[in-house]
């Protein structure tokens, strides 16, 4: 009897809930629920947690106390942190250029008719899509003091007579570095602005081919400006991604030679989690935070302004 | 079996007031069209029919319950879209089994109802295909098809014939009435387009801004409209329009401005009467008027000068120019009439419309 | 288009679009050629006489058996897989729900909610893996798969929610109206007749969540400790290197082996993960 009672009470409910669903707001709260909950507990939690754990004197295995900015402090008088500081800055900025003038040439190449041409995007992909850290090693392996194919070519071609140690000298690694991610890059942004090619209609070219525009003023005054939307969003990825980057330096030098070529990221894991000096790790990875709101609300900016031209 | 009555329905998207105090009531079996120049509410007023928009204020009732809160699924109704809206993953048969598996329908009773409806729209051919194998018209029938399964109290249509063809549309619109006429379903029908609303509606409602000009049978629209918005709305080609002055003298009210001088029949004169002296628009449709016999009284006659002439085979259309006004005028086909020629001609007293200058409504 | 004559066609767009995929594919060829040498023939200096580095005379498994041998390569193999299995098919859950709702309901503050989620989306791991650190520490998932699995949707969530954004608002509403008139619930109408309607987008969403689960590195790398329960990224990096030493071949082979399930998911689907990839840029 309590059993059938309480079914048919189920029965009654289960409509209301359904009509509660008919309301697009409840219906709203509970499709964003899952996504709330996770990103909630692993993004607001965790941000909440590093600001915290960069005012604490945490290590590992010790929990620490309430310090202030002491670890900023820290940090102001530390020289490899300033040096990660230019070298994020500079990496991000040349490799940013690289990516976009290579990708952008490698779009006008694959945005013409010639056979195969499927193929050949397909390929051209595989950099970007291939896990980082393995195609890295494939670079690491490379660029060995000893055994490098470069330098073997170079040599062949006669364009070196001594080997040369690419990841031994702190400019040279940072050169390395920065033409791995170039090599990575280029697919996402030759592939991104294909696309954003392809929405502008051919005859516009044409229109400007026969008011007397030369290859040269065609690309200045129609396509550039009409590809400018896309490519601001594909820069601001790519810009945030760089900044932010890890796997590179950590599989090509792990920072070093001497410390030289450490990013935020990986300094901030060299300290972190590989000294276990948790709260000076997390300042230094907060501290990357207010560079990348400054980059990203500029280029939000910019992009705003370029889209409602 | 469904009657739908709007009582003092109001509609407000933010602060835009988009439809104002409809009252209506729709009877039984009866095809309902509303039709308007769009942003008129016409649509709007629709999906609250259909549960799609919540409603601001007033009530809506199927069938003598109130739906205002019931969802657009629990209403029984069907609607057809403008672009049909068949789901694009589902074949014809699916799309038209669709309604009848969410009411959860035994699955032979399903098939029945819709080979019935193949049946009645010419469609049997067609059921496995995907919508994007069809043509235009074929779609349309298909969207028809998924409304006539789930019998429904009301169907609802929302522009369904303006996405194709003007020669299918001719054809489609008859389909449609003759489907009406098969199934008496209570429907209500939203266009723009005055020929279909002429052609089709039991009842025609007009709607400008939001707010009913009139309702009313198509002929009762078209001889008794109940301002000049209407009076120009239906009507094809539209009716003409002169500022007038009224005067009332020796015994008769007549209607003046330059160059056009008319004595009103004695009904409209008693109502005009009283406004002597004021201003007024003076409406007559084109086919009202014609070629003026030497026989034919002077109280109804004006010169004008032909503008263009429009040679359509079943009439001449000619544009011209009376005094500073323009007037069409529809004449035998026969006439021998060229650009710029001197005519006299005379309209059908009985036909006048007058409205008043400042309420625009029928005098 | 615009055309000129054969050998400008060569100079200006044939040889600069080899050269790129030569310069693209070469790593690729370069791992694959390193994975099947002998020993002998790979540490040979570069300025040896008979140096012949392109290509082999005597391919060998050995760096492949070593792989399955002496490490846990198949198990990191398979923990890559089902972390990056999970991990995308919770965020696609998320990510479809949150996309449907803020592309096609009216709610308050739908916007706002909107570009919070597009904020998230630009949040890079590297700025939150430390804090991140101790809380999986706290809810007792450090080194276990979960740990992955519960972290990965924060970045991937965003993606899909955004991608998802895009292709919902591309369906004409009327079809779920039409659905909802025809009897079907809000949800329903969602289940039955947007989501199959949305399923390329879908399928792009969840090839390119995948892909970029199966890149995540960082977390991986802090998370797990045990050779067991580490993916192929972590695994090939900490268990093939042992101070200074670099065992090359099998490097190389475990780099091979690692980024063919991602090639052949790719391979597969290309025309949806270019869609994807070039719809998830247009914002």
């Amino acid at each position: 009897m309590a059993v059938t009672a309480l079914a048919a009470s189920e029965t009654r409910r289960v409509p209301i809930r359904l009509r509660k669903l008919e309301d697009e707001r409840w219906l709203a709260l509970v499709l964003l629920m899952p996504t709330a909950v996770l990103l909630g507990l692993f993004i607001a939690y965790p941000f909440a947690e590093g600001v915290l754990l960069s005012l604490s004197s945490a290590k590992v295995g010790d929990p620490g106390e309430f310090v202030g900015l002491a670890n900023f402090a820290k940090l102001w008088d530390d020289n490899i942190f300033w040096t990660s500081v230019w070298n994020t800055f500079w990496y991000t900025g040349v490799t940013t250029v690289f990516k976009l003038g290579l990708g952008l040439w490698l779009a006008m190449l694959l945005n013409r008719h010639f056979k195969g041409k499927a193929i050949v995007r397909a390929f051209i992909l595989l950099p970007f899509i291939i896990p980082t850290v393995l195609s890295t090693f494939a670079w690491k392996w490379m660029f060995d003091p000893t055994f490098s194919v470069i330098n073997w070519t170079l040599f062949k071609v006669g364009l070196i007579h001594a080997r040369i140690n690419w990841l031994g000298d702190s400019d040279l690694a940072m050169a390395s570095i920065m033409v791995v991610n170039i090599w990575r890059g280029v697919p996402f942004f030759a592939i991104s602005l294909l696309a954003g090619l392809q929405t502008i209609s051919p005859e516009l070219n044409e229109a400007a081919a026969i008011d007397g525009a030369r290859p040269w003023n065609r690309f200045w005054y129609v396509t550039w400006p009409l590809l400018l939307p896309v490519t601001m969003v594909v820069m601001l990825f790519s810009v945030i991604q760089t900044f932010a980057d890890f796997q590179l330096v950590y599989v090509m030098t792990g920072g070093g030679p001497a410390n030289a070529t450490h990013l935020f990221a990986t300094y901030a894991y060299q300290i972190g989690i590989v000294s276990g000096l948790l709260s000076q790790g997390a300042a230094v990875s907060l501290a990357m935070f207010p560079f990348l709101f400054v980059i990203v609300v500029v280029q939000l900016l910019y992009i705003r302004r370029v889209e409602t031209r | 079996m469904a009657e739908v009555s709007l009582h003092s329905l109001n509609k407000y998207f933010d602060t835009t007031h988009v439809v104002k105090n409809v009252d209506l009531q729709i009877r039984d079996k009866e095809f309902m069209v509303f039709v308007g120049p769009s942003g008129c509410g016409k649509t709007t007023t629709l999906r609250m029919i259909a549960g799609l928009e919540a409603i601001s204020s007033g009530e809506i009732r199927i069938d003598n319950t109130v739906v205002n809160a019931v969802p657009p699924m629990d209403r029984d109704i069907a609607m057809v879209f403008q672009n049909y809206a068949l789901y694009p993953h589902m074949s014809v048969a699916s799309n038209m089994a669709f309604g009848l598996k969410m009411r959860k329908f035994e699955k032979a009773e399903i098939e029945r109802r819709i080979k019935r409806a193949a049946d009645i729209l010419g469609i049997e051919n067609l059921l496995d295909r995907k919508p994007r194998q069809l043509s235009g018209g074929q779609r349309q029938r298909v969207a028809l098809g998924r409304a006539i399964v789930r019998d429904p109290k009301v169907f609802l249509f929302d522009e369904p014939l303006s996405n194709l063809d003007a020669k299918l549309r001719v054809q489609m619109r008859v389909e449609l009435k003759k489907l009406h006429e098969r199934l008496a379903v209570t429907s209500v029908y939203v266009t723009h387009d005055q020929v279909e609303a002429m052609t089709l509606g039991d009842r025609v409602v007009v709607m400008k801004d939001g707010i009913v000009q009139q309702v009313g049978e198509p002929l009762e629209l078209y001889n008794r409209p109940a301002n000049r918005f209407v009076a120009g709305f239906i009507g094809s080609p539209a009716m003409n329009f002169a500022d007038v002055t009224l005067a009332d003298g020796n015994g008769r009210v007549t209607a003046e401005a330059q160059g056009l001088k008319i004595s009103l029949p004695d009904a409209l004169a008693s109502r005009a009467r009283s406004k002597a002296g004021r201003k007024a628009t003076l409406g007559i449709r084109p086919e009202d008027i014609r070629v003026a016999n030497p026989g034919d009284s002077a109280d109804h006659c004006f010169e004008a000068e032909v503008e263009v002439v429009e040679q359509l085979g079943s009439e001449i259309l000619l544009d011209t120019r009376v005094g500073p006004a323009l007037m069409a005028a529809s004449i035998d086909p026969e006439s021998k009439v060229r650009a710029h020629d001197k005519l006299r001609l005379v309209l059908n007293p009985a036909r006048l419309h007058l409205f008043d200058a400042e309420t625009e409504a029928a005098i | 288009m615009i055309e000129g004559a054969l050998w400008r066609k060569w100079v200006f767009a044939y040889l600069p679009l080899i050269l790129f995929v030569i310069v693209l594919l070469f790593p690729f060829y370069w791992m694959i050629i390193t994975s099947f040498r002998p020993d002998g023939e790979l540490y040979r200096p570069w300025n040896a006489v008979n140096n012949m580095p392109f290509w082999t005379n005597k391919p060998t498994w050995e760096h492949f058996t070593y792989l399955f041998e002496e490490t846990n390569f198949g198990r990191w193999m398979f923990n890559t897989m089902f972390i990056a299995a999970t991990s995308t098919l919770i965020s696609l859950f998320c990510g479809v729900l949150a996309g449907y709702a803020l592309a096609r309901l009216n709610f308050p503050w739908a916007g706002s909610l909107g570009t919070l989620i597009f904020i998230t989306y630009l949040v890079p791991q590297t700025l939150l893996f430390i804090p991140l650190a101790e809380i999986i520490r706290d809810f007792r998932l450090g080194d276990t798969p979960w740990s992955l699995i519960l972290t990965y949707p924060t970045f991937l969530i965003p993606f899909c929610t955004w991608l998802m954004m895009g292709y919902f608002k591309a369906i004409p509403k009327e079809l779920e109206e039409c659905a909802r008139i025809d009897g079907a619930s809000r949800w329903k109408a969602m289940l039955f007749i947007v989501i199959p309607v949305a399923l390329p987008g879908i399928l792009s969403s969840g090839i390119i969540a995948f892909t970029l689960s199966w890149n995540e590195f960082i977390y991986a790398l802090v998370f797990l400790s045990s050779p067991d329960e580490k993916t192929v990224a972590v695994g090939v990096t900490s268990e093939l290197i042992r101070g200074d030493v670099f065992f090359w071949g099998s490097l190389m082979a475990g780099a091979l082996l690692g980024s063919i399930p991602v090639a052949i998911v790719y391979s597969f689907f290309v025309e949806h993960y270019v869609s994807g990839l070039t719809g998830s840029v247009k914002g």
